[in-house]
């Protein structure tokens, strides 16, 4: 078990310290008051064998009645307060690491899977908890009574004590030696378990794909073959702890063995009593416990510990954006002017590295309130650019300036709210239409979300559904039209009232009626404002102030559309292929 | 709440036997493991009982002799007279017990685990592929996260049941019951003394079990929440932060992981009332012991050594009672577990293949709708009284607004729902009397989500078609215009996707999907916004690769750029679910319809610029 990962834990332990110790408290009580359990059975057949009062039996009797009253209150609290404090500390933990998860930017998401991230925050964070809980519990538990109990033998007979504890240091060797491998396994078996998850994650999710391509019979043996690995490696597991727990067993026999036999000459040389040696047997039971307990503790330290390392890959993540000492906190309101300053840029590569560069030495300036236009073949790189603005990714500071900060000046949090944004691919949240309108503004009137609704021409849509608003939309807005998804994260976007609009193609599976209705609206909308948006139709971008054409990551030509037209250069091209396109059976 | 998760929350009860037997039919198969551990447990309780009673040997023969009257002990005869060599013989024996325990403590669990896990692979591997026959109206009411629990925790639970519970209970009902005849034999009154205390502990176990039943049902459903949240919330993380709903998502979250832990403090308090109860019980039952055994002891009516083997008993008597209850909440989980795995199993799979499917001639061939009304829900028409027909070899054009229907017309050819009123003909035989596989083999789709998966490039154009040789799949690519792309890709065709094509941009996942629906070569197209995100280069040279796909085949194409579709034999024009408009590209235009305008808006947008290269066209277009 390696320290630096417990030290993660420590703040939590802080947390709860005063439970933690009053917990141990009653435990220490606890053990002391069952230590003398065995002591008074040794006064009771002392008494019997040497002839013992009527009253004095019933005494003893009594007494252990007591003895154990008294701890079965101790463990009631000691249970109650150690366990429930692992179930706070697990939903503290719980808690945390989804907010850093929250905070964590695009970058980490590239290098994780859903499936994967899922397991860690479900699996994972049992496994700790129950390291934290009934394992420190039982541990200490062992720990403590071990000591006492220790302390006692020696008194009763210190040789037989030696001679019983003579499989000791074996157990212990064992319980290392097994400790270290079952780790390993049980730490690729929840690696296993996390593929498994994911594979049938994806699976659900490409439903339609994986029925209209006919490969049930494909997905279902990819399936089979993880399926057959994870019970394999989970038996490979088996092969360890199913050796383990029986020789811990077995161990613990030979002691008792040792006692029997050493103890029973001990008593017939009247080295010990006959009582001496029935305690003896009732601590060493008392001992065995402890003992097999800690075989199971170790366990649940194992695991723990795996589990712990796999949250830790989380947690050491930085969330490399977010607001830091650099922030300028005095910026309090953003107007909209958007600077890309040699901009370059490069998805960082799955073991950390940049991938290859997207964007090349990318300049321009879009003034507060106009609307610039980007198009550009697919793959030139305009998501890309888009994603930079709200901070998806991060480029080295001054390549991106927003009213002329550079972009990690500006608290996250505003540059955020400042910016209306459609993605090319619109994810909604399986609820219903009306809260995925308000994604952005929880608390925004019914008005205010039929308003943007009209406006992204979704209102007569929703008028024609049964449950109008509170249609519940499904996994992605499953049960929309391509076309409604579209609209339905259009209208999200504008409910925010943003400064920055950015529609990412958010129109491609809209029909022409319906394109036109909502670029006119949106016109009026966009005044003042300033909008960014990717097309590959003319039809959507001809109005634009400003047009980009991208090529390969770097800007090929930029002005307005006559301009560009008149330069005969690749706009007009592609203004020409349009025309042909829509020309072509038109005569 | 939805009302899946109300559902959820009311669940049968602990012990159902139905559900038991089916469960039992998992298991059945194994039966001669299942024996051999059972046997294994049937011996292994011999050698763990054996303890207690060679004291009382050891202590009636050898340490405290005065008090014994007679030889009641049935092995006394064999044992040594000398005290020394008797202890070291049963010694030697107890040792050889442990070992042989050893050796069936490891076979038992090492057997039950086996079949424990080859259970719960045989049941993984029915749910999982039950799941690829359920219809797909079924996956757009339950949540993916909650089937994914299904199949990973919930089969879970039922492994726990078979290899910690299923033999465990055996071992320790050995136990018991070996113990009990040994302290009958051994004195009768003592035996019914030390019992005396078990039926409050059988109560106080029924009264724990209600409180933690209860208890882990809310846990379950709680866990359930957990998953579908994180899900959704991991996967759409960038919209999160995006609309800074940080605070907001995690407030819900915290709701729901407070719902959990709320769930579990009745359990917590359940254990720590009952731990204790059971052993206060019992240790009154050694006090018992100790007064009556002893009481008689001194009346030299009983040995000192059958007074310490009754105290040695009564302390293991109450671990497996107390293991038993243990069991039994593993068995409630499991229960739970297959209860809901079982309800899934369950689900009936409506649209399947017909027992006895036509047998339909290869080739191409018509497509036909029939008076078709649907609806996703109860009455609400999504399709009202569609009929049209594509003849063979002909290129339909669907065309509509937004959300008017042309997707589902394509989801329902391939049989993803079915009709209900009614119906489909594919080359003239009603698609419902097809085989489904046989009918969707015939179909090549590019849905207008394309969906790929995590693998390599290349598996994802393989998708269509397995054995699909590196140099077609090479074609492929080329005639979707990607290959240059790939070609750029350190790794090429075996670059690696992540979920859903992550890493593409979304034009190219399109292309690719493209690609894949062209790699295999069937008498059927669909093309479901095929390219409605690629840039009109592009667009214009895969128009190359669309034609020769076209051609031969019935297709079927919907776009909302009508240059895609103007050279379509048949254009439909369907809005709210009703067909308003058919005809050819020239006939549309004429009627002055939803086609026209549609049309000249389109149209109007270029036509500012000029009519430059009209005619360059018609000549490359004828
Ligand atoms: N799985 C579903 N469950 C319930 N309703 C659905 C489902 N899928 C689609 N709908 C509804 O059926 C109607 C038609 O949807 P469809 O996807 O066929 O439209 P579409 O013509 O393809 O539109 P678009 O051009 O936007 O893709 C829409 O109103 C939509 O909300
Ligand atoms: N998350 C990512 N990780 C790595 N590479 C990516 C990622 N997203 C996109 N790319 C790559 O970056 C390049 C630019 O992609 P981008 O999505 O910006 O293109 P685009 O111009 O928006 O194209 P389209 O018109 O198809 O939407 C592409 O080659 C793409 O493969
Ligand atoms: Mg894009
Ligand atoms: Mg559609």
């Amino acid at each position: 078990m390696s320290f630096a990962l417990l030290r993660t834990l420590g703040p939590y332990l802080r947390r709860y310290r005063r439970r933690y110790v009053l917990g141990f408290s009653i435990l220490v009580l606890n053990v002391a008051v069952f230590s003398s359990i065995p002591y008074i059975l040794k006064l009771a057949i002392d008494g019997l064998s040497h002839g013992i009062s009527v009253g004095s039996l019933a005494e003893l009797a009594g007494l252990l009645v007591l003895a154990v009253l008294a701890r079965g209150l101790f463990t009631y609290w000691q249970r109650l307060i150690l366990i429930t404090t692992s179930r706070d500390l697990e939903f503290d933990l719980r808690n945390d690491l989804l907010w850093h998860l929250e905070k964590l930017s695009q970058s980490f998401f590239q290098r994780f899977r859903t499936g994967d991230l899922m397991a860690r925050s479900t699996n994972d964070l049992s496994a700790v908890r129950n390291m934290l809980g009934p394992g420190i519990m039982y541990s200490a538990n062992a720990i403590v009574q071990f000591v006492v109990v220790l302390a006692i033998l020696l008194n009763l007979d210190a040789r037989l004590t030696l001679i019983a504890f003579l499989p000791a240091p074996v157990i212990i060797l064992s319980v290392q030696w097994f400790g270290k491998r079952i780790h390993d396994r049980f730490e690729k078996i929840q690696a296993m378990f996390s593929s498994l998850a994911t594979r049938v994650e994806e699976n659900l999710t490409g439903l339609r794909v994986v029925r209209a391509f006919t490969r049930e019979p494909e997905e279902a043996a990819a399936f089979d073959r993880l399926n057959q690995d994870y019970i394999q490696r989970n038996l490979r597991l088996v092969r360890l702890s199913g050796t383990f727990t029986p020789l811990l067993q077995t161990l613990l026999g030979v002691a008792f063995v040792l006692v029997l036999w050493f103890g029973g000459r001990a008593v017939l040389a009247r080295q010990i009593t006959l009582g001496g040696f029935v305690a003896f047997n009732a601590y060493m039971v008392q001992m065995s416990f402890p003992m097999i307990a800690m075989g199971w503790v170790i366990n649940l330290v194992q695991r723990g510990t795996a589990s712990l390392e796999r949250l830790q890959q989380i947690f050491r993540s930085q969330p490399d954006i977010a607001d830091g000492p650099r922030t300028d906190s005095s910026i309090a309101s953003i107007s909209g002017q958007i600077s890309f300053r040699h901009l370059s840029f490069a998805y960082p590569a799955a073991d950390g590295s940049a991938g290859p560069t997207i964007l090349r030495d990318l300049d321009l300036d879009i003034p507060s309130g106009k609307t610039v236009a980007f198009v550009g073949r697919t793959g030139a790189g305009k998501s890309t650019l888009m994603s930079l603005v709200p901070r998806f990714y991060d480029v080295p500071e001054g390549m991106l300036l927003v009213d002329g900060h550079p972009a990690p000046r500006i608290p996250v949090e505003l540059l955020r709210r400042s910016i209306g944004y459609v993605p090319q691919e619109s994810f909604l949240f399986s609820d219903t239409l009306r809260a995925n309108i308000a994604f952005g503004v929880p608390d925004a009137t019914e008005e205010q979300i039929v308003a943007a609704a009209d406006a992204a021409g979704l209102g007569a849509d929703v008028a024609a559904f049964p449950q109008g608003y509170d249609a519940k939309i499904g996994e992605r807005g499953l049960t929309l039209s391509g076309g409604q998804k579209q609209r339905t994260a259009l209208a999200r976007a504008l409910l925010r009232d943003p400064r920055i609009l950015i529609l990412d193609d958010s129109l491609s599976s809209v029909d022409t009626l319906t394109e036109e209705r909502i670029l006119e609206g949106l016109s009026a909308f966009a005044q003042g404002r300033t909008t960014l948006i990717v097309s590959h139709r003319i039809s959507t971008i001809r109005n634009a102030d400003w047009i980009v054409v991208l090529q390969a990551g770097g800007i090929a030509e930029q002005g307005t559309h006559t301009e560009l037209i008149g330069k005969g250069g690749l706009y007009a091209e592609l203004y020409e292929q349009q025309l042909l396109q829509e020309e072509l059976a038109a005569v | 709440m939805s009302s899946a998760q109300q559902e959820e929350e009311v669940l049968g009860k602990a012990y159902d036997g139905r559900l038991m037997r089916r469960l039992l039919g998992y298991v059945g198969g194994y039966w001669p493991q299942i024996l051999l551990a059972t046997l294994a447990a049937l011996f292994g309780s011999i050698t763990q009982v054996a303890g207690p009673y060679l004291n009382k040997v050891v202590i009636d023969r050898y340490l405290d002799p005065s008090h014994v009257q007679g030889s009641g002990s049935f092995f006394s005869a064999w044992l040594p007279a000398n005290a020394y060599r008797g202890l070291a013989d049963i010694a030697v024996l107890y040792l050889f017990l442990l070992v042989a325990g050893f050796g069936l403590d490891f076979i038992q669990t090492y057997t039950m685990q086996w079949v424990g896990q080859h259970s719960m692979f045989d049941l993984r591997r029915d749910l999982f592929q039950h799941l690829q026959r359920l219809q797909v109206e079924f996956f757009d009411r339950n949540p993916v996260g909650r089937l994914v629990t299904r199949i990973t925790n919930d089969v879970e639970t039922i492994n726990d049941m078979i290899s910690n519970a299923l033999v465990a209970f055996f071992d320790d009902s050995f136990v018991l019951l070996l113990i009990i005849v040994v302290m009958f034999r051994a004195n009768w009154v003592l035996a019914l003394i030390a019992l005396s205390v078990t039926p409050l502990i059988a109560l106080g176990t029924m009264f724990f079990r209600r409180a933690v039943r209860d208890s882990y049902r809310r846990v379950r459903l709680a866990v359930a929440r957990i998953n579908t949240f994180l899900q959704e919330h991991i996967s759409g993380i960038a919209l999160v932060q995006a609309f800074n709903r940080e605070e907001h998502a995690f407030a819900e979250f915290r709701e729901i992981n407070h719902q959990h832990r709320h769930a579990w403090t009745d359990a917590v308090f359940a254990y720590a009332v009952y731990y204790p109860a059971v052993e206060i019980l019992s240790t009154c039952a050694i006090a018992m012991i100790l007064w009556f055994g002893g009481l008689r002891v001194l009346d030299h009516t009983l040995t000192i050594g059958i007074v310490v083997m009754f105290i040695q008993y009564s302390q293991r008597f109450f671990r497996p009672i107390q293991d038993l209850s243990d069991k039994y909440n593993t068995l409630q989980s499991a229960m739970a577990g297959s209860e809901r795995i079982f309800r899934l199993l369950d689900t009936p799979a409506t649209l399947t293949s017909p027992a006895a499917p036509a047998v339909v001639a290869e080739g191409v061939g018509r497509i036909e709708f029939d008076h078709v009304w649907f609806a996703y829900q109860g009455e609400h028409w999504v399709l009202k009284d569609l009929s049209f027909s594509v003849q063979p070899g002909a290129t339909l054009a669907i065309v509509g607004h937004t959300g008017a229907g042309k997707t589902t017309i394509t989801s329902l050819l391939l049989r993803f729902y079915d009709v209900q009123r009614g119906r489909i003909l594919v080359n003239g035989v009603d698609i419902r009397e097809w085989d489904l596989t046989t009918l969707r083999r015939r179909f090549a789709v590019v849905l207008q989500d394309p969906h790929l998966t995590s693998g390599t490039i290349a598996d994802n154009v393989r998708m269509g078609k397995p054995g699909l040789s590196d140099a077609d799949l090479w074609r492929a690519l080329e005639q979707a215009d990607l290959a240059d792309y790939v070609r750029s890709l350190p790794d090429g065709i075996h670059s690696v996707l992540r979920e859903r094509g992550a890493g593409l941009s979304t034009g190219q996942k399109q292309l690719l999907s493209f690609a894949r629906a062209l790699a295999p070569n069937p008498p059927f197209l669909i093309l479901d916004e095929a390219t409605s995100s690629v840039d009109t280069e592009t667009e214009l040279k895969i128009r190359h690769a669309l034609d020769t796909m076209v051609t031969g085949r019935t297709s079927i194409i919907i776009a909302h750029r009508l240059s895609t579709i103007q050279r379509a034999d048949l254009i439909l024009v369907l809005h709210k679910g009703v067909l308003r408009e058919q005809g050819t590209h020239q006939e549309l235009l004429r009627e002055h319809g939803i086609y026209w305008r549609l049309y000249r808006l389109q149209y109007r947008g270029q036509a500012a610029g000029g009519n430059v290269a009209v005619p360059a066209v018609q000549n490359t277009a004828e």
